[in-house]
């Protein structure tokens, strides 16, 4: 589930804030945004490709917290990895013309 | 909380009149309001989430049931419909094929970008989640439709005869709105029982009770006996993977079947040694079967599967991860509103209903529409609802809004009895889980065992009916426990009357099919229940 808000990163856009279908972050003027209601997560990782700045990070336990700095995701280079996966920048769609997924399930067979 | 959180101190209710009113925003709420917006309707659509990412496809990445016009049409359907165990209808699956194949090339004609096959033609049979949902916002808004995210709806209007709107919390600013609307397509997709799987925290199945609170049926609803494979903890319900698995014991054996051979490929008869395996004990698998070039495909074209292996620092292809089977409710299950006419209403004047939150049975029957028949599905009974309540408000043109209009909600919101504030909706949902979610008892179901979850989730209900209550954006919760416990109670009720095995319907003291069940299972009533079976040869409604 959501685990960090790197405030460093945090641009103080809000995009998080609405594009979250959980509703999981509350907007905070002239800060950056808080988890607020971190257990409704469903760890969909949306929020993270949303984001313009790659500041968050969702944690691949659905279940429940687990702790992780953002030291860590920094120096393992794991902001917006999920994103960079898709092709999408800086919180902007692309990619779905590369997407080799009919090559599977043609091996799926 | 932060006295400078940005929260809006208004609490004027919002009022919106339209002709037609949209609850959800998932793929089908999207195309239902794209549909009703081309036809000139004035459209509002209202999520309880974000159109964009709400729903179960804005996270995945999704087949489609995709079979060009031509020969072999007929004969593709005839192929997919000898695998749904006799329930499915071939008029709504070729039906269905051609709106899906249709809109899929308007997307494209829009400018979504599909993949080009190497011999250039355009793929469509893929839409990648998020891409795509972002993409049909786009077109939602473009086509003029009122979009209202965050505003979850709490129950249905009525005038006594016909649907008139809904009405909920904007869970942003903590204020209600109401639309009055000449016609409501429920889009609110299925219950999940809040597993942890992509996309269900708003799959709670919202739509069911507001639906049969309206007097609405459903209709096969003991499919829910379908559950997807995903590492241990984590979200990703997604087997396609698991097609290149072999799997093992806790002590690093291989898991072997019934006789001797080592369990591999777990998408397809296999599951069922996987789901034993796992009632016994902690079960790995590995990626071990997939190929470089496989690999490298698998990677990019799928590459949420790989985040929480990435995030956890396990190389699949090589390592041994820990698996579970995650419970998927009707969302991968098929049960739903039942429908009654072929432009997708309820039966009940002025309600329609798309996707995932109707009845795929006619599609799909007894077994998983997995990705592919539901997206199909989703495109098209989207378009088709939103076309015919489009037609049924301009058919009531005439009549101004009335000002009777009735909220039709009840539990969770309306205690029958004593309000009894100890009674928390997470307690309920944990209670309902105990009883649908457990592989022993959901996924291999006896009558005793279904006897027992029955009597439990009755006197949950009554809990819940007369007790359950909150206020504020707090009834989202309220509702969605009430929702939950509906839907458990509706399929387990559903499941006892099915005396017999068929699809992901699996009872151990009733292997095989049984002719005579060869038939839906139709349950109504929000209190008291009603079931029965759908009549022969009429299994497809309309047909």
């Amino acid at each position: 589930m959501i685990e960090i808000i790197s405030e460093t990163r945090c641009i103080e856009c809000d995009i998080c804030v609405k594009i979250c279908p959980a509703n999981v972050f509350d907007a905070v003027s002239d800060s950056a945004p808080i988890i607020a209601r971190q257990d409704d997560c469903q760890t969909c990782y949306l929020c993270e490709i949303y984001c313009p700045a790659d500041a968050l990070y969702v944690a691949h336990r659905a279940d429940g917290p687990l702790s992780i700095t953002e030291a860590e995701v920094e120096q393992r280079n794991l902001f917006g990895s999920y994103a960079r996966a898709l092709g999408w920048k800086r919180g902007k769609a692309g990619g779905t013309e590369n997407d080799p997924t009919h090559r599977i399930r043609v091996a799926a067979v | 909380m932060s006295p400078n959180l940005v929260k809006s101190a208004s609490s004027d209710p919002l009022q919106l009149q339209a002709d037609v009113l949209v609850l959800g925003g998932g793929p089908s709420g999207a195309w239902a309001a794209l549909a009703a917006a081309e036809d000139g309707a004035r459209v509002i659509l209202a999520d309880k989430g974000y159109l964009g990412t709400s729903g179960a496809t804005a996270p995945s990445n999704t087949g489609t049931w995709c079979v060009p016009p031509g020969e072999n049409r007929g004969q593709a359907v005839e192929r997919r419909w000898q695998r749904t165990g006799g329930l499915a209808d071939q008029r709504w699956m070729l039906r269905c094929v051609d709106q899906a194949y249709d809109n899929l090339l308007k997307l494209s004609e829009w400018g979504y970008l599909f993949p080009h096959e190497d011999d250039g033609q355009l793929y469509i049979a893929n839409l990648r989640g998020p891409d795509y949902m972002r993409f049909m916002r786009r077109r939602v808004l473009k086509a003029g439709v009122t979009v209202l995210d965050h505003h979850p709806a709490l129950e249905l209007l009525s005038d006594g005869d016909a649907v008139t709107g809904a009405s909920g919390v904007d869970r942003q600013r903590n204020r209600n709105w109401s639309v009055e609307a000449k016609a409501v397509v429920l889009a609110t997709g299925g219950c999940a029982f809040h597993e942890r799987i992509l996309g269900a925290t708003g799959l709670t199945g919202d739509g069911y009770l507001m639906a049969a609170e309206a007097g609405a049926n459903l209709s096969g609803m003991e499919f829910t006996g379908k559950y997807t494979l995903a590492p241990f903890e984590t979200s990703l319900n997604k087997g396609l993977p698991y097609r290149w698995a072999t799997f093992y014991r806790e002590d690093g054996s291989p898991l072997l079947d019934a006789n001797g051979d080592q369990v591999s490929n777990g998408i397809g008869e296999r599951e069922k040694d996987i789901a034993k395996a796992l009632i016994e004990g902690p079960v790995y698998a590995r990626l071990d079967q997939a190929e470089s070039a496989l690999q490298d495909w698998l990677r990019r074209g799928q590459p949420n599967c790989f985040v929480p292996h990435d995030r956890a620092g396990i190389d699949p292809f090589k390592d041994l991860f820990r698996i579970t089977l995650r419970a998927e409710g009707t969302v991968r299950g098929t049960g739903g509103i039942m429908l009654a006419t072929s432009d997708c209403g309820t039966g009940v004047p002025g309600l329609y209903v798309a996707g995932d939150a109707a009845s795929r049975e006619n599609m799909t029957g007894a077994v998983s529409g997995g990705g592919a028949v539901n997206s199909s599905w989703a495109i098209a009974s989207g378009w088709w609802s939103g076309k015919g309540a489009a037609t049924h408000s301009r058919k009531s043109a005439r009549k101004a809004f009335r000002s009777v209009s009735k909220p039709l909600g009840e539990a969770g919101l309306r205690p029958s009895g004593n309000a009894r504030r100890d009674l928390r909706s997470a307690d309920i949902i944990d209670a309902v889980r105990a009883e649908v979610i457990p592989l022993e008892k959901n996924y291999f179901r006896q009558g005793t065992t279904l006897q027992t979850s029955g009597e439990r989730l009755e006197n949950l209900w009554q809990d819940v009916r007369q007790h359950l209550y909150a206020d504020g954006p707090e009834r989202v919760r309220s509702r969605e426990a009430a929702s939950i416990a509906a839907s458990a109670r509706w399929s387990v009720a559903s499941a006892l009357a099915r005396d017999e095995s068929r699809g992901m319907h699996r009872r151990l003291d009733r292997p095989g099919n049984d002719l005579s069940f060869a038939r839906r299972i139709i349950v109504g009533g929000v209190d008291n229940l009603s079931i029965s079976r759908s009549e022969p040869g009429r299994e497809g409604i309309a047909s």
